[in-house]
């Protein structure tokens, strides 16, 4: 196995056990979704036409949850020290980090959507493309949180901060993720130029977040 | 190979720890850092290893392998542990050898040396201080480098953890590897040449 497996094995593990977080935001994403008819009232046709804008609200928020813990539990147990004394170099390290924060926090809540677009009176269409929507744009979710992680991993409680730095930079990854939802039930515009846009901002942020995240890391030595 | 500092220089936070720092090790030498609480030996031995950068001075590593940085040839022991509370001893040291680049073989005869074969399946979160120390250290001779960087490595350990470590560190610069040691008391080390932090010298 080679390091990066074993890291991304590791990491992975972890979030499953005990302590670990993987199902907060599952449960954090289920009680947003499920309070909004709540809040809304009975109206069908309307939860159903902001249905996609929920699901993707309640996705981005849920995705904030475990950030702090992505580079914070290794910097303040000593394990980011030894990280930076390997022979990888950190912006794989980091990249491969994020990799499996997504696959324990982010995947769970692409599963979850379709059952959550039930309690929004969703069709299966609209459901369907929200799926599709999160699985392509979480990611990017993740990516751009890694930059977040990594700046505030000093901080004590810097779990705050690190949500309010991050959110104004994931409004365009939500803005093509609910556009393209939409897209798909209402029309008039396609589906395909928005969740392309989508996926585009997935792979720049996954080229530019472990690198910029991997850049803040070395210039916080301390 | 050689590790040599000249005029190192290091601050933290705005305040200089240390200046005009030398010294230099060849291989089978080992380095004592002494000096008072304070005095900058946490702050040497992350500046060598690389998680620190010296505010003046250089460092210099002669016949290492030279497609490697010097932090990427060091082991370096601190003060925190490395460990995860939720995986088991044998995972926590599993991990940190396929991530350093050690073989997977090493490991077991690891655990037996440092007193750790029988408890190898418990989550580390039931380690005492001194076993977490005892698992830190089967890293460094379950993966080889070169260069050993230790902060106060008897710290929580007990006498025989100590004479075992004390055989460790002989082994190994025996076999031509460094030592560059921080502590307060004597580690077992002796003789080596001492480095003094604090006092001008």
């Amino acid at each position: 196995m080679t390091a990066l497996t074993a890291l991304l094995v590791r990491d992975m593990r972890l979030a499953v056990r005990v302590g670990g977080g993987a199902l907060i935001g599952v449960l954090f994403f289920l009680i947003v979704v499920t309070i909004v008819p709540f809040a809304i009232g009975p109206d069908l046709a309307l939860l159903a036409q902001i249905g996609p804008a929920i699901l993707w609200l309640g996705a981005l928020l849920a995705s904030l949850l475990a950030l702090d813990r992505l580079i914070g539990a290794d910097y303040e147990d000593g394990s980011l020290d030894l990280i930076l004394t390997a022979r990888v170099p950190l912006e794989l390290a980091v990249a491969v980090k994020a990799l499996a924060h997504w696959l324990t926090t982010g995947l769970p809540l692409v599963a979850a959507a379709p059952l959550l677009g039930l309690l929004l009176n969703l069709d299966p269409t609209a459901t369907g493309a929200v799926a599709l929507t999160l699985a392509a744009g979480t990611p990017a979710l993740t990516f751009i949180g890694l930059v977040g992680a990594a700046l505030t991993v000093a901080l004590r409680r810097g779990g705050l901060l690190l949500a309010v730095l991050i959110l104004p930079l994931t409004i365009p990854v939500l803005i093509f993720g609910v556009a393209a939802s939409n897209a798909a039930v209402v029309g008039p515009v396609p589906f395909g130029p928005p969740f392309t846009i989508l996926c585009a901002l997935t792979l720049i942020s996954a080229v530019i977040g472990p690198i910029a995240a991997a850049a803040a890391l070395r210039h916080g030595l301390d | 190979m050689r590790l040599g500092a000249s005029d190192l220089a290091c601050s933290r936070g705005g305040r200089e720890v240390f200046s005009g720092l030398r010294f230099e090790l060849s291989a089978g030498e080992a380095l004592v850092i002494t000096g008072a609480n304070g005095a900058g030996k946490s702050s040497l031995l992350r500046l060598i290893a690389g998680l620190l950068q010296p505010t003046g001075g250089t460092l210099l590593l002669d016949g290492g392998d030279t497609d490697l940085t010097l932090g990427e040839q060091v082991h370096y022991l601190g003060h925190q542990d490395a460990l995860k509370p939720s995986l088991t001893v044998a995972e926590n040291l599993a991990f940190w050898v396929q991530f350093l680049g050690g073989s997977q073989a090493a490991m077991a005869p690891a655990l037996a040396t440092i007193g750790l074969a029988g408890i190898a399946a418990l989550p580390a979160a039931y380690l005492s201080a001194g076993q977490r120390r005892r698992l830190s250290i089967a890293r460094l001779i379950a993966v080889k480098r070169p260069i050993w960087l230790l902060d106060e490595p008897t710290a929580a350990l007990d006498t025989e953890a100590q004479a075992t470590l004390a055989g460790l560190m002989a082994e190994h610069l025996s076999e031509g590897g460094l030592i560059v040691a921080a502590t307060h008391g004597p580690i077992g080390l002796e003789p080596a040449a001492e480095l003094k932090l604090g006092g001008r010298s």
